[in-house]
């Protein structure tokens, strides 16, 4: 099984297997000839058809090129892969390392197929004033993100050569400070709504990157830009040195208890993506409660026997939400 | 030495046409993109695919040998391959893969010119145009060697790049024959292969019918090329038969896991 590398005890491992099994036959009832390997013929109607990603036109024939999930939308056939590196979508909200300060940009590694890039002028500086980007700012570029720092943004778009441009101008977007990172295969986060998710209860930030990059840190108050607007007026002499992020009064050190809950939570997403789930906030908590309620230690959770629990609730999970259809 | 004994039998008790066993794993190396086992009797390959990611600019010595010599050439390659995937591909022996144990750099001719093999058969079935600005990174090693080490790396390598997502023309498969005792005999193994008869190396396309590889390190007569050659085609379509059983396999236990549709 891939990523798991444990040993299960005869009945974990009887266990697992009729979990899975449960899966299985949850999901044989659609129709699994949508299943295809590369060279493998789609079946195709009309002549019309549109051909989409991961599709090539052989002959007459049309055949897949990637071993995936055929999708039809009206005329349009591609096939959704199963397993691949991040394709970014614009509007996507994405998690980065910051890998080299250029000028008027930041690369950035984000799990895609090539490096993508911040610029200076599609960021709300840290003290969030409208105004042009001058050479001052640009040689404090490095006084907002410095290479390794992690930080969140959103995908503004393919510029004309090709390479893929972030954009940051919320508050909400910039640099992850005090928390852990996690990399998760990118096909197991779905795109939603929502990725920042705020868990009040446990006082942690939790952002679902969709390049597979999850944050799990510290609760962050965002600041309103507008109250910080003012107080930024009213002291225009130092609009660069007091605000920036992690040299402003920074608060005390984060609680033991805190810590705790977000290694826990990182465990649960790791144990999650390791049995291949799909990972969404519902089943990540889910996953914290069973936890909780089992009186597991944090370290506990990456064990043979949490992972086996996990398999047996999503089985159940899956099947409840079957019968409710 | 009698390679194929009266009863028609050879060495290791196999027919004339009979491939070894094959075996395969998918997803043996957990941070790689994509990453496949791939077993022909006793000859075991590892492959591990990275990316496609980011070009990496400055190469170190050690990973680009010919560098300075060509070093022209590279920079005006670079320049013409940017509106495509760049592939590299890296083979490797173990050193406990052999029967003598042996110490062996790491860019001798012989892991230098299989590197190149491969990487030109890959590049062959991949859609590079798809991935501009990256590179893809092969990595081969073989765990045990008995024969076939090239067949078995491609086989590999095809298993891992579709593994790791990446869009291809089709699935290279790969087999060898010679030709010992006046037979044809199909996928050699290391006694046979070191006999001094023909090894012919054959990989194919098997979809579209097309050959991407083809060596042969002796003279045949031309009818009894066309003999051996046809039974290493044969030899594909049997391995190829076989990855495209494992995929799907594979395939449909990801789509499960990922709850597709339920």
């Amino acid at each position: 099984m891939r990523g798991i590398q444990l040993s299960f005890s005869n009945t974990q491992k009887l266990r697992l297997e009729k979990a899975l099994a449960q899966l299985e036959s949850l999901s044989s009832k659609l129709n699994s000839n949508a299943t295809v390997i590369v060279a493998d013929k789609i079946p195709v109607d009309e002549d019309a058809a549109l051909k989409g990603h991961g599709t090539l036109e052989m002959g007459n024939d049309v055949v897949a090129s990637v071993c995936g999930v055929v999708e039809r939308v009206n005329k349009l056939v591609y096939v959704r892969p199963l397993r691949a590196r991040y394709k970014p979508e614009i509007g996507d909200i994405i998690v980065g390392r910051v890998i080299e300060v250029a000028p008027k940009r930041w690369r950035l590694e984000i799990n895609f197929s090539q490096d993508a890039v911040l610029m200076l002028s599609s960021m709300n500086l840290p003290d969030g004033i409208q105004r042009r980007r001058t050479a001052v700012d640009e040689l404090n570029m490095r006084s907002i993100f410095v290479e390794n720092d992690v930080i969140c943004a959103e995908v503004r778009g393919f510029q004309h050569d090709g390479s893929l441009h972030l954009q940051a101008r919320s508050q909400k977007y910039g640099k992850l400070e005090r928390g852990k990172l996690l990399k998760i295969p990118p096909y197991l986060v779905k795109r939603r709504k929502q990725h920042f998710h705020h868990l009040d209860q446990y006082g942690v930030d939790l952002i679902f990157g969709c390049n597979g990059l999850i944050w799990v840190g510290e609760h962050v108050d965002v600041k309103d830009a507008m109250v910080e607007d003012q107080v930024n007026k009213s002291d225009p002499q130092n609009t660069h040195s007091s605000s920036l992020p992690g040299s402003s009064e920074e608060p005390t050190d984060t609680p033991l208890e805190r810590r705790q809950y977000i290694c826990r939570i990182a465990n649960a997403i790791t144990v999650f993506s390791a049995l291949g789930f799909m990972v969404n906030l519902d089943s990540v908590m889910e996953t914290v409660t069973l936890s909780l309620s089992l009186n597991l230690g944090v370290h506990e959770m990456l064990e043979a026997e949490f992972h086996v629990r996990v398999a047996e609730q999503e089985a159940e999970r899956r099947s409840t939400s079957k019968r409710r259809k | 030495m009698e390679y194929v004994n009266p009863e028609g039998l050879r060495l290791d008790g196999r027919r004339p046409m009979e491939m070894r066993q094959l075996r395969t794993e998918i997803g043996v190396v957990s941070r790689a993109d994509g990453s496949a086992s791939f077993e022909m009797g006793n000859t075991k390959v590892i492959a591990a695919v990275y990316g496609p990611r980011s070009k990496v600019i400055n190469r170190s010595a050690s990973e680009m040998p010919n560098r300075t010599k060509v070093k022209k050439l590279v920079q005006n390659r670079s320049q013409q391959m940017n509106d495509q995937a760049l592939v590299r591909c890296e083979y490797s022996m173990a050193n406990f893969s052999t029967g003598d144990r042996r110490r062996k750099t790491k860019g001798d001719r012989r892991s230098t010119e299989i590197s190149l093999v491969i990487r030109q058969t890959m590049e062959a079935c991949i859609l590079t145009h798809l991935m501009p600005r990256s590179q893809i990174d092969i990595y081969v090693q073989v765990l045990q060697a008995d024969g076939g080490t090239r067949s078995a790396c491609i086989n590999a390598a095809t298993l891992a790049l579709a593994d790791a997502g990446i869009p291809m023309r089709d699935l290279v498969t790969s087999c060898s024959a010679g030709y010992l005792n006046s037979t044809p005999l199909l996928d050699l193994n290391y006694l046979e292969d070191s006999a001094g008869g023909a090894d012919v190396t054959v990989g194919i396309l098997p979809k579209l019918d097309k050959v991407t590889l083809l060596q042969m390190d002796a003279k045949l007569p031309m009818d009894i090329f066309e003999n051996v050659m046809q039974l290493a085609v044969e030899g594909c379509k049997a391995v190829e038969s076989h990855i495209r059983e494992i995929l799907l396999e594979n395939a449909q236990t990801l789509v499960i896991r990922q709850g597709y549709g339920s």
